[in-house]
C-alpha cells in the first residue's frame, strides 16, 4: 500500500517526466539533455516506489541509511549542476558582449563613412 | 607611427569633456594622434559629452564593464592600425602628462606592455585603495603567477605586437589581471613606469568600489577552475 509522501512524490515525478517530454517535443531540449532527465526521474521513481532499493544501494556504498545515499547524491548532482549552469551564464555573457562589440565597431565604421561622405560633398 | 589613446567611460559626462579637452594632440615619435571613447552603455551624457571634442565615440548599447570597453577599443585599433595603444581612465584619475612616459618604451622598441604604476614612487594613496591594490597583486601572482606593483593600474601602453596578441576573455575588472597573464605566455616585454594617480572625491566614487573586490576575486578563481 503506497503511504501519502509515496503518493505525492510519485505524481510530482510523472507531472517533471512528462515535461521532459514536451520540452524535447518542442526541441527545447536536446534529446540527450532529455535522456539525462528522463534517467533522472527513472531513478527518482524507482526509489518512492521500491524503498527497498535505496537501502540496497545505501549497503552497496556503505552508508547507513538509503535515504541518506540519495541526499548525497542529489547533493554532489546539484552543485554539478549549479557549476554547470554558471559556466553556461558566463558563456552567454561572453557572447553578448561579443556581439555589443560588433555592432559598436559597426555603427562606428557607418558614422565614419557618412562623415566621410558628408566632408567629400562640402 | 600611430598612436590610438583609448578611453573606456561608463557615466563620465561630469569630468570627459574636461579629460578629453587635457590629452595630447600631439606626441614626440608619434605622427598621428587619434583618441577613442568607448562608451560603455552609459546611461547619461557621456556620448554627447565626448563627440563635442571630435574624438571618435563607439558606444556599446549595453553596459558590459571596464574589460570588454577595452577590448573593444583594441578591436577599433587594430582596425586602424594603430602602432602604439594606450588606455586611460576617463575619470580624470590620470595625468596626460604621464602618457608619453608611457609610449617612449614602445617607440624606442624596448617593451610591448607598459604598466603606469601608481605604487613605484612613493606617493599619497588612500590607505583602502592601497590595501586593496596589494590584495590585488598578491591575488594576481599567486593565481596567475605574474607580478606587479599595479596589477589594476588602468594606463597602459600597448605595442601592435601586444594588441594583436594579447587575447582577454574576461569582460569586467578582473581582466587587469589576465592582460598581465596573456602578456607573459606571449613573452612580450612588460615594463613598468611611476605615474601620478590624481585621487579626487568623484574619481573615488566612481572608481572600483572596494566591496567590488570579492566577486571580482571569485570570478577570478572560477576562471581558474573552469
Amino acid at each position: 500500500m503506497l503511504t501519502t509522501i509515496q503518493i505525492l512524490l510519485l505524481a510530482f515525478i510523472l507531472f517533471a517526466i512528462s515535461r521532459v517530454f514536451l520540452r524535447v517535443k518542442e526541441k527545447v531540449l536536446s534529446t540527450q539533455t532529455g535522456f539525462f532527465w528522463i534517467v533522472i526521474w527513472l531513478a527518482a521513481l524507482v526509489g518512492v516506489i521500491l524503498p527497498g532499493t535505496t537501502t540496497q544501494l545505501a549497503s552497496y556504498f556503505g552508508v547507513g541509511r538509503g535515504v541518506d545515499v540519495i541526499v548525497y547524491i542529489s547533493l554532489a548532482l546539484l552543485f554539478y549542476l549549479v557549476f554547470r549552469i554558471y559556466v553556461m551564464i558566463e558563456d552567454l555573457r561572453h557572447e553578448i558582449t561579443f556581439l555589443i562589440r560588433q555592432l559598436a565597431l559597426q555603427n562606428s565604421s557607418h558614422s565614419s563613412v557618412k562623415n566621410r561622405r558628408k566632408t567629400s560633398k562640402k | 607611427m600611430k598612436a590610438v589613446i583609448i578611453i573606456p567611460a561608463f557615466n563620465e559626462s561630469q569630468v570627459i569633456f574636461k579629460v578629453l579637452e587635457s590629452l595630447p594632440k600631439k606626441l614626440d615619435g608619434i605622427t598621428t594622434v587619434e583618441v577613442v571613447v568607448v562608451d560603455d552603455g552609459s546611461s547619461d551624457q557621456t556620448a554627447n559629452e565626448a563627440i563635442k571634442t571630435k574624438v571618435n565615440v563607439i558606444r556599446h548599447l549595453l553596459n558590459r564593464g571596464l574589460g570588454a570597453a577595452i577590448k573593444t577599443g583594441f578591436s577599433w585599433a587594430k582596425e586602424h592600425n594603430a602602432d602604439v595603444v594606450v588606455t586611460f581612465d576617463a575619470d580624470g584619475q590620470h595625468d596626460p602628462e604621464d602618457i608619453p612616459k608611457l609610449i617612449r618604451p614602445i617607440i624606442l622598441k624596448k617593451a610591448d606592455v607598459v604598466i603606469g604604476s601608481r605604487f613605484l614612487n612613493k606617493q599619497a594613496i588612500p590607505f583602502d585603495r592601497f590595501l586593496l591594490n596589494w590584495f590585488a597583486n598578491f591575488a594576481t601572482f599567486v593565481l596567475y603567477g605574474a607580478s606587479s606593483t599595479d596589477s589594476q593600474s588602468g594606463l597602459r601602453a600597448f605595442s601592435k605586437k601586444a594588441v594583436n596578441l594579447i587575447d582577454f576573455k574576461a569582460d569586467r575588472m578582473e581582466f587587469s589581471s589576465e592582460i598581465l597573464l596573456e602578456a607573459k605566455k606571449n613573452n612580450l616585454r612588460l615594463i613598468e613606469v611611476p605615474i601620478k594617480a590624481i585621487y579626487t572625491s568623484y574619481s573615488r566614487t566612481k572608481g572600483q568600489k572596494n566591496v567590488n573586490a570579492f566577486p571580482v576575486f571569485m570570478r577570478f578563481l572560477v576562471k581558474l577552475l573552469r
